[in-house]
């Protein structure tokens, strides 16, 4: 995946992180040590749900973003469901 | 004015017609020298030579963007960088056209510091994460969004001349 479209965190308006994801292996890795901030901050812009929709190209992983994001959740329990939920995915249907 | 060494010495009536130009640069020649008590040939030749040594190096024109209803966001864009890629970095930067001024500071780490404008908050972060966030060498960034505007000078001040 080109750098282009890595997926880059960032704790708000224009705040980068310095970290980024170029696949859904290391989006995994960076949810479970990044400020939990910048989780917030992109799941409930939608940020999440929209690349791994058009750039990963996982629909049903993509749907299940935008359902955490309708639960409202913060801090902790936020990072344990998206990483765990990503988790899954991973081991269901990696080929 | 004179010019040592390459140089350039002002002198009292070129610093007075400087600071009258910052203000209003269509003024007359005349206007210039009756504000200043000198004939306008005078104030003509001093602007001349000003011009020819790169003294005054333009005249420009200063729009009020929000009379045109435009309200922008401006931030001031510190990024931390790899201090290889820096020079690039502010090099692409400057380039693009809504990026006012590029500076690049070489404190405890070297950072390059742009200011930034965009027509809201959500375009300034696009143009951030999408332009300035993959650009190769960039750590980290830190954005302060300007709420007021306390001071600006478009000009360096006749009190430093």
């Amino acid at each position: 995946m080109s750098k282009e479209k890595a997926f880059y965190f960032f704790t708000s308006i224009g705040n980068y992180t310095g970290e980024k994801a170029q696949s859904l292996e290391e989006f995994l890795e960076k949810v479970k040590q990044i400020d939990v901030k910048s989780l917030e901050f992109h799941l409930y812009r939608g940020d999440f749900e929209r690349w791994i929709r058009e750039v990963l190209g996982i629909k049903e992983l993509a749907e299940k973003m935008d359902e955490i994001q309708k639960l409202n959740l913060k801090g902790e329990t936020l990072r344990t469901l998206i990483y765990e939920t990503g988790s899954r995915y991973l081991k269901n249907y990696r080929v | 004015m004179k010019i040592r060494s390459g140089k350039v010495f002002l002198d009292d009536l070129d610093k007075k017609i400087l600071e009258i130009l910052r203000d209003n640069a269509r003024l007359t020649y005349t206007a210039i020298g009756e504000k200043l008590g000198v004939a306008h040939s005078t104030v003509y030749e001093r602007i001349r030579r000003l011009e020819e040594n790169g003294v005054i190096k333009r005249y420009t024109t200063v729009i009020d963007v929000e009379k045109l209803g435009f309200k922008p966001t401006v931030a001031m864009v510190t990024i931390h960088t790899d201090p290889k890629e820096s020079e690039n970095i502010a090099r692409k930067l400057a380039k693009k056209r809504n990026v006012l001024e590029v500076l690049i500071s070489l404190s405890e780490e070297l950072l390059v510091i742009a200011r930034v404008i965009a027509e809201d908050q959500e375009k300034l972060h696009s143009f951030i994460a999408n332009y300035v966030a993959p650009l190769p060498g960039v750590l980290r960034i830190r954005t302060s969004i300007i709420t007021r505007k306390i001071k600006e000078l478009d000009y360096v001040s006749s009190s430093i001349i």
